[in-house]
């Protein structure tokens, strides 16, 4: 389904070249959960953008689901990403002005579905994750564990193929992590596709297939048996 | 994304803000009220001049002696010579234009006006029953100048209102005398007050006969004819007439002036018109520089949201959805701007009115039109750079808030 081939990513910092990503090959399919590890600075976080196409290689080619996503303009990638991809950032990411519900509505009024669908959307989400009492409360009104679940509704709500978790549970206490990391893993059931960076190996080792990364190459690419 | 989503967006983004927002409004209205007053004042000015003329008579031919084009050094001037008087009948000699309707001669002098111990300096006009005609005057008590042979020296006068007022105070004056210079005359009536009129005002006139004006100051001539044309297309034809009669009669010399009120008219109403056009354009400049001023915020709501907008775009919003959204920002600013704007504009025109109540003011409609589609185009104008720039941003820097 998302396929790298021969991907490169390099950066300038000032006069100097800097490598993110370097001859990238990698393949994953529909339903899989894998994990990114690898220190600071090792390319995982440009893995991730590169694959919710927030990035673009420099080189090299990304096919998903079998098109060559490297050659879409703009308003086609947007297309992609709305369609096919969630993303759940470690600092949420939450619009602060919106409501919990609004936040979760936002990418359904970027697709342009109307509002009544939208609504119950949203509606069925809210109770599913247990915020149904806190719909209209601002972000800041919610705690990290509560914001978090907003932002995961929010990257479900399109029903994508790939949802890519950046350090999800980063800010979170241990006990809210792991219950993140649940609700998280249980989008596995319906046939999404999971892939959390981390730098938590304790987190990473719950991953069906684990990727190590150091200085932009992929060091270790380890299937576990389920 | 769907518009009245794009529109709901933006009016959330812009109560996210409210000190922002309502700054930039401020500005927008600031600069549509300075247009929307200012043209009112100008148009008012205009109108106020526009309804003087009118209220001097309407389809009016004036005639003066003397030429006032420059033609070279005539002969006259040389010698010291003053131009041909224009006589009363001349002024009768008017007549044979079919183009005239009727016509009212002049003369103009200052003489001390007294009834027993009271006594003032008045100005003196001189003419016809017509006057009252020509000129839309109109009489209070009593009646006019008596109707009859032009040369008739007939010792009446009509008094204007306030000199009625200052010499009889609540007295009857129709009936009684009083002296004018060495004469005396019966007043036979009281003009109604009619204020100013082309500075002239008419409330402290004394009129009388023009033969017995011409006893009086012991003179022949007349200051102006005034001639109503049949109709308006008539005036050209009686400007041409007089000219040629009047000819004719000072034996071919063309030395008289005729001017018709339209032709001053015009020109007033030009100069005015202009002089508002120029006015609502500097106060068109503030509504530039407002413009500047939302640009100005808006590249800073632009760097404060990086985040948000790094957001939109991982949700999938295209750098063109992203630009709608600041572009609908500033529409929605310029529009709730300009409208407060208008209000503030005829709310500032209205007051002056109060205070002006001979001032007709009222903000002309091309104006009105111009300052909203002004605040409106440079709203949007100057959002064109911050709405590119929010599109443009990478989104991964975004998102990490660079």
């Amino acid at each position: 389904m998302i396929e790298l081939q021969n991907v490169c990513r390099t950066f300038t910092v000032g006069d100097q070249e800097v490598a993110a990503l370097r001859d990238v090959d990698l393949s994953f399919g529909a339903g899989e959960y894998i994990s990114i590890m690898g220190p600071s600075g090792s390319g995982k976080s440009t893995m991730l953008n590169m694959l919710g196409l927030l990035d673009r290689p420099s080189s090299g080619t990304y096919l998903l689901d079998g098109g060559n996503v490297t050659e879409l303009n703009d308003a086609q990638l947007a297309r992609v990403r709305r369609e096919k991809i969630g993303f759940v950032f470690q600092s949420f990411h939450l619009v602060p002005r919106l409501t919990a519900a609004q936040n979760v509505e936002l990418p359904m009024i970027l697709a342009g579905i109307a509002a009544e669908e939208r609504k119950e959307r949203v509606q069925v989400l809210m109770r599913n994750y247990g915020l149904s009492d806190r719909a209209d409360h601002k972000p800041d009104q919610l705690s990290g564990g509560q914001r978090q679940r907003v932002a995961i509704a929010r990257a479900t709500v399109m029903n994508p193929t790939v949802l890519l978790a950046d350090e999800p549970t980063g800010n979170l206490d241990q006990a809210t992590g792991w219950e993140v990391l649940k609700l998280l893993e249980g989008l596995l059931e319906q046939g999404i596709t999971l892939v959390v960076v981390t730098h938590d190996a304790e987190i990473g080792a719950r991953a069906h297939r684990q990727i190590h990364m150091l200085d932009g190459r992929i060091l270790s690419d380890e299937q576990q048996a389920k | 994304m769907r518009l009245a989503d794009t529109l709901r967006f933006a009016t959330g983004s812009l109560r996210g803000s409210p000190t922002r927002t309502l700054l930039m409004m401020l500005a927008m209205s600031i600069g549509v009220a300075a247009v929307v007053v200012l043209t009112a004042l100008g148009e008012g000015a205009r109108r106020y001049v526009v309804n003087q003329f009118a209220s001097l008579g309407t389809n009016l031919v004036i005639v003066l002696p003397g030429r006032t084009e420059t033609s070279g050094v005539g002969p006259g001037l040389m010698s010291g010579q003053t131009p041909r008087e224009i006589t009363l009948d001349d002024a009768q000699a008017l007549l044979r234009s079919r183009a005239i309707k009727r016509f009212a001669p002049l003369t103009v002098g200052s003489a001390s006006l007294s009834r027993g111990a009271l006594n003032r300096e008045v100005v003196v006009l001189g003419s016809t029953s017509e006057l009252l005609a020509v000129r839309h005057m109109e009489i209070a008590v009593g009646r006019f100048l008596p109707e009859g042979d032009i040369h008739d020296t007939a010792s009446v006068c009509v008094l204007g209102n306030q000199m009625k007022r200052e010499l009889f105070g609540n007295e009857q004056a129709v009936g009684q005398w009083v002296r004018l210079g060495d004469r005396r005359f019966r007043v036979i009536g009281v003009m109604a007050s009619q204020g100013e009129s082309m500075g002239m005002r008419t409330d402290e006139l004394v009129i009388i006969p023009v033969a017995s004006s011409h006893q009086l100051f012991n003179n022949s001539g007349l200051f102006r004819i005034l001639i109503e044309a049949k109709n308006r297309d008539a005036i050209e034809q009686v400007t041409k007439d007089a000219e040629s009669i009047l000819a004719e009669r000072h034996s071919g010399e063309r030395d008289v002036t005729v001017i018709t009120q339209d032709a001053v008219l015009q020109t007033f109403d030009r100069i005015l018109g202009a002089l508002t056009m120029a006015v609502g354009g500097i106060a068109a400049i503030s509504l530039a520089v407002a413009g500047v001023l939302i640009m100005n915020v808006m590249l800073i709501a632009v760097a404060q949201r990086v985040k948000e907008i790094g957001l939109l775009k991982a949700l999938g919003a295209p750098g063109k959805q992203i630009r709608q959204l600041f572009f609908a920002e500033a529409a929605l600013l310029s529009a709730i701007g300009s409208i407060a704007g208008l209000a503030l504009g005829y709310a500032g025109s209205f007051i002056i009115g109060q205070v002006y109540p001979s001032l007709p003011v009222s903000p002309p409609w091309w104006a009105v039109i111009a300052a909203t589609a002004t605040a409106l185009g440079t709203g949007i104008l100057f959002s064109v750079w911050p709405a590119r720039r929010a599109a443009r941003l990478d989104p991964v820097a975004a998102l990490a808030g660079k």
